[in-house]
């Protein structure tokens, strides 16, 4: 039967909007304005879930964000969506939602636990059977993994666009209910710049779920929510944002937020728009007024399917024409709850009301008797039947303790419990800003007492603990044109007061947990099935402090944070433990306050947008010769040329030994270059590298080393002088950023008194270093420099043209060979490089990217900082004593040089190795320990920092076969002393190598190619 | 996310600023004639307070100015900035919420 649980009239839908949709296989109608949850209610859909840990059938339980029961999984493929929870999914045409946590029926589920098997599964269960033998665990971990799970990842690319975005405003309001609406109204009418958010599809909040007799400023409240919006809709610098929820309150005033822009209309429906924004917003004044939650009761069989909030069955009636029950008993301590059994009653609805309070009085009540609606007094529900539905209870009088039960039970056949077990203010966003919460005995809730400075909020209404509707709208007005004033708009006085109905209340009766007839189960925790009797277990197992029972139970540790189970969870505590619950303290919120997707909070930043990519002038060239590329910092760098079917070894080798045969070309434009230019620019030198700068002649170059004052290598580089204040910086290319702040810094805080310009020039010269043999013959032909080694020796530069182009060209090396870096303004970059690859033809010119780069340096012994180094390492555990000057006075890290564990013996140094077997190249960061057969405890005596093959070198044999040969260097413990010993190196597999300990320079050790 | 008052921009968010860690350690003017204890002090050791601590910060994002501000670590309130090489404002301790 279609619908069978609809009204003829009423509610906010729109019946001439008829929408069609699947739940777990079947079709249902709804129509517009419903949510998942009232659509489902309509077509008498009773069991929507299975629960998390014993698969008990579970309903629909309240009517928002706090549902800690109806979690589907919605849509399928790409788009399917885990975890959702259908009171907060506005109903389109065709969607497609199954239950979670269900095997193979949500009407029947196999694994679904029996009463004397959820005794076997007790409170900390989890971290129980991780203390049994490993391999049992292995064992239970499959089980549990199967049995207790979440709903399923989608396995393809998310298929939808998101957007994250920043603003701005004066004051922020959160929540749309009836406090949020006049503080933005009375803020907006300063002229500040406002910013309303509210979660729902129309702002209104609880006032959306009343009938026309509750009047705000003289007409009905829904009238007056339509006024009000409209007025706000008119003010220019007011913003509405609909369906979005503050997620996240940090510093500063600095708020998250998620906007479903799109989710309403269902997949492929949104055409321009993203799924979701996520809305990172900066407020001067925030106001909060984000409700109450209501607070469950905790009674026997409390999860059966047809035991729903008392507020979220008058929702159901109200906003979406929906009678969720048609027999229906309240459950209260309160007067609110009644509300519902009136208008459910005037809907034809047989209803009974269960008070556990005696003789209660008041309006409320007596309008409930004038509607013949029967109640029973000091009475709580004890009992309850119906698996799959609710469909009967039993009811017994309560004694004055609160904990008796008085009398004979008596069952009431119904189909619907709505119960409240009082309100919870809404104080998640106000923790989350570091604010202090206050136990208010009267009211029977935590309210809000102090919110840190950084984060100037109010709390208004609800969240605040003024719960009755004049209230709300009077705390609003005047919190709304207070933090206007604190943002610099109007007199902070507020406008006139708004008449609203008011309804008196009578205080409630305190009822944390309802007493029952042996062993049966009542939650507190819905969504994460948490029991009184795990609580009680926990204390007698040792827990005292929340957190460690929040986490032994799992309370309030499911997707819902325990929007409905913490208060009544530090209630049961407290009574177990003796003490008052402010004594028992209250558990920390954390953002964020609902689920947010990982595809909102990156927004754009995806693919091509999620990091930049730097590329070279010469990158069209790389890409249509094949070259294949690797990540050094943001940048793309050939990492070598593969020619026909090659992979990396054979390119490599082929062109390691064409660059010392004939002329190798890399693009070096990567490095870093930062222009040093000032009267004092040698002074500031001498300062920031090791060796001496002051006598270095203009035009000639020198390499350095950077030192933090720790003493240890941080950068490297080759540095030239180009006149007398003028130098030009090289650093490594993963280097430049931190190099130059870190010049920066010193110029800044230590020697301000220097004058010192820094000025980065990495992305204005194209670089293109040939070496090789016949480097200098495929120079000459191409400059109008002289390049007679005489006129342009070894470390030294020279401006000239290049190929028609103004050029610099540095005679520098890292391959150990005859070498020219050639720079060019980066807009020649490309026609320097076609320029030289088209001459080098005739030399054999061949072009290596960074691999080769890495084995041509390591054969010379050079060192890669950061891969070679790691930190913790001074020149003089690298072998170069040589660029630390005895002379000067000062430099940073000079000083550090003394200290004892920098002076001492035995530090780890840099060596060569060379492996036994020739052919066998040592896994880099492998470690190096002193026996063939290694047992732990083991002391590593160092590890391989760079390791490669090379058809260059030859070993200890003197052979270079076609192969090539292994060769590695390492940091290895007093290594200097150890030159000649045999060592082993331990792989992962277990294997053992042996290897033989020599100097790291593994080619033409004297140098003499260099200057060749 | 705190909200930092940049002495030469004005105020912008945390995520354009580098923190530079205590301010007004001054590198030592000798530092061959100290001992190693004055040394690893200079390098090492820092004040690390409960509550108001002055602290280096660099708009990196931005202008690339180094500059100072005053913070109280425990409420993450920011109670001054000012430039290098001046005077720190006079803050008086004083209590506040714990986070
Ligand atoms: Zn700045």
């Amino acid at each position: 039967m279609s619908q069978s649980r609809r009204l003829v009239k009423g509610g906010r839908i729109d019946r001439d909007k008829p929408l069609s949709f699947v739940f777990n296989g079947k079709t249902y109608q709804g129509y517009e304005g419903d949510t998942l949850a009232s659509a489902l209610i309509a077509n008498d859909v009773r069991v929507v879930a299975r629960s998390f840990k014993y698969h008990r059938p579970r309903g629909v339980f309240s009517a928002g964000s706090d549902e800690p029961n109806a979690i589907v999984q919605l849509e399928e493929g790409a788009a399917t969506q885990p975890d959702t929870l259908a009171t907060c999914i506005e109903l389109y045409d065709n969607l497609s939602a199954t239950s979670q946590n269900c095997w193979p029926s949500v009407e029947f589920d196999i694994n679904e636990i029996n009463s004397v098997f959820m005794r076997l599964m007790p409170a900390g269960f989890y971290y129980k059977t991780f203390m049994w033998p490993a391999k049992l665990w292995m064992w239970y971990e499959g089980i549990i993994r199967k049995a207790a799970g979440m709903g399923l990842a989608p396995k393809h690319p998310d298929p939808d666009r998101y957007e994250a975005i920043h603003t701005h405003c004066d004051v922020l309001v959160v929540g749309g209910g009836p406090a949020g609406l006049a503080a933005a109204l009375a803020a907006g009418r300063t002229g500040a710049r406002v910013i309303l958010a509210d979660a729902q599809c129309e702002p209104g909040g609880d006032l959306l779920a009343e009938t026309d007799e509750l009047e705000i400023a003289g007409e009905a409240a829904s009238n007056w929510v339509s006024k009000t919006l409209a007025e706000l809709r008119d003010m220019p610098e007011v913003r509405i944002l609909e369906r979005t929820t503050i997620t996240g309150y940090y510093d500063y005033n600095w708020l998250t937020a998620l906007q479903k822009v799109t989710d309403h209309m269902g997949p492929d429906k949104g055409g321009n728009l993203p799924r979701q924004r996520f809305i990172k917003i900066r407020a001067r004044q925030v106001v909060l007024a984000t409700g109450a939650i209501e607070r469950p009761l905790v009674f026997a069989e409390n999860d059966r399917p047809g035991v729903m909030m008392a507020s979220a069955v008058r929702t159901y009636i109200n906003r979406y024409g929906v009678l969720p029950g048609r027999s229906m008993v309240v459950f209260t301590n309160n007067d609110t709850a009644y509300q519902t059994a009136i208008d459910a009653v005037r809907l034809g609805a047989q209803v009974t009301v269960v008070d556990a309070r005696p003789a209660p009085q008041g309006d409320v009540v007596t309008r409930a008797e004038a509607l013949g609606i029967q109640i029973m007094d000091r009475s709580v529900i004890t009992n309850l039947h119906g698996r799959m539905g609710v469909k009967c209870v039993t009811v017994q009088h309560l004694g004055e303790d609160g904990t008796t039960l008085l009398g004979k039970p008596i069952p009431f056949s119904c189909d619907l419990v709505a119960m409240s077990g009082g309100w919870n203010p809404t104080v998640h966003l106000f923790s989350q800003s570091g604010g202090k919460l206050r136990w208010d005995d009267d009211k029977t809730m935590f309210v809000p007492l102090a919110g840190p400075a950084i984060n100037p909020s109010r709390s208004v209404g609800c969240c605040n603990g003024t719960m009755d509707l004049p209230g709300c709208l009077a705390e609003g007005l005047a919190a709304g044109s207070k933090a206007a004033k604190d943002a610099g708009f109007g007199t902070g006085r507020a406008p006139k007061a708004i008449k609203a109905t008011a309804r008196p209340e009578a205080p409630l009766r305190p009822l944390w947990e309802v007493s029952c007839h042996g062993h049966k189960s009542r939650f507190h925790d819905f969504q994460n099935d948490s029991k009184v009797s795990d609580l009680e277990l926990a204390s007698l197992e040792g827990m005292v402090s929340v957190e460690h029972t929040k986490r032994y139970t799992a309370t309030g540790m499911g997707t819902d944070q325990g929007k409905t189970s913490n208060v009544n969870a530090l209630a049961i505590m407290a009574r177990i433990q003796g003490r008052e619950i402010p004594a028992v303290g209250t558990t920390t919120f954390r953002p964020p306050y609902t689920p947010v997707s990982f595809g909102a909070i990156t927004g754009q930043d995806r693919r091509e947008l999620f990091e930049q990519v730097r590329t070279t002038a010469m990158q069209p060239w790389h890409v249509a010769n094949g070259a294949v590329f690797e990540d050094v910092g943001d940048w793309k760098r050939p990492r070598y040329f593969p020619q026909g079917s090659e992979d990396m070894h054979a390119a490599v080798l082929r062109e390691c030994k064409a660059t010392r045969d004939s002329v190798g070309i890399v693009d070096a434009s990567t490095l870093g270059k930062i222009d040093i230019q000032g009267p004092d620019a040698a002074k500031f030198l001498e300062m920031i590298y090791t060796n001496a700068w002051a006598k270095l002649g203009v035009g000639r170059c020198r390499y350095g080393v950077m030192l933090s004052e720790h003493g240890m290598i941080f950068d490297d580089g080759v540095t030239t002088r180009l006149s007398d204040n003028h130098y030009h910086m090289t650093t490594t290319t993963g280097g430049a950023a931190r190099v130059m702040g870190w010049l920066e810094e010193w110029l800044q805080t230590e020697w301000p008194e220097m004058e010192v310009y820094c000025t980065s020039v990495t992305e204005q010269w194209s670089v293109a270093s040939i070496s090789g043999p016949k480097a200098r013959d495929l120079l000459a032909g191409l400059t109008d420099i002289d390049l007679d080694p005489e006129a342009f020796p070894f470390m030294a530069v020279r401006e000239g043209s290049f190929a028609g182009v103004p050029a610099r060209i540095f005679r520098i090396s890292f391959t150990g060979e005859v070498a020219y870096e050639i720079n060019v303004p980066t807009c020649y970059g490309l026609h320097m490089w076609e320029t030289l690859m088209e001459h080098g033809k005739a030399h054999d010119i061949c072009v290596y990217g960074t691999e080769t780069l890495h084995v041509l340096r390591a054969e010379k012994g050079f060192i890669i900082v950061g891969q070679d180094t790691d930190g913790t390492c001074t020149p003089m555990d690298v072998g170069m004593d040589w660029i630390v000057s005895k002379k000067k006075a000062d430099f940073i890290g000079k000083r550090s040089f003394t200290r004892s564990d920098t002076a001492r013996e035995g530090r780890k140094q840099l060596v060569g190795l060379f492996t036994d077997d020739p052919s066998f190249v040592l896994p880099e960061g492998a470690h190096i320990v002193d026996t063939a057969t290694p047992k732990p405890p083991l002391r590593a005596l160092g590890h391989v920092t760079s390791s490669y093959m090379s058809p260059n070198v030859t070993g200890p044999d003197g052979v270079n076969g076609d192969k090539g040969r292994s060769i590695a260097m390492a940091l290895l413990q007093d290594g200097r002393n150890r030159m000649g010993d045999t060592l082993y190196v331990a792989l992962m597999d277990g294997r053992v190598k042996t290897v033989t300990v020599t100097d790291p320079v593994f080619f033409d050790k004297e140098g003499e190619r260099t200057h060749g | 996310m705190l909200l930092i008052q940049c002495p030469f921009c004005g105020e912008r968010d945390l995520t354009e600023f580098s923190h530079g860690g205590e301010a007004h350690i001054t590198r030592p003017a000798n530092p061959d004639k100290i001992s190693d204890e004055e040394w690893g002090d200079y390098i090492f050791f820092r004040t690390n307070p409960k509550g108001i601590q002055y602290e280096r910060w660099i708009h990196s994002h931005g202008c690339r100015r180094w500059f100072n501000a005053v913070r109280d670590t425990v409420s993450d309130e920011f109670l001054g900035f000012y430039k290098s090489g001046e005077q720190p404002p006079k803050i008086k301790r004083r209590k506040v919420l714990r986070k």
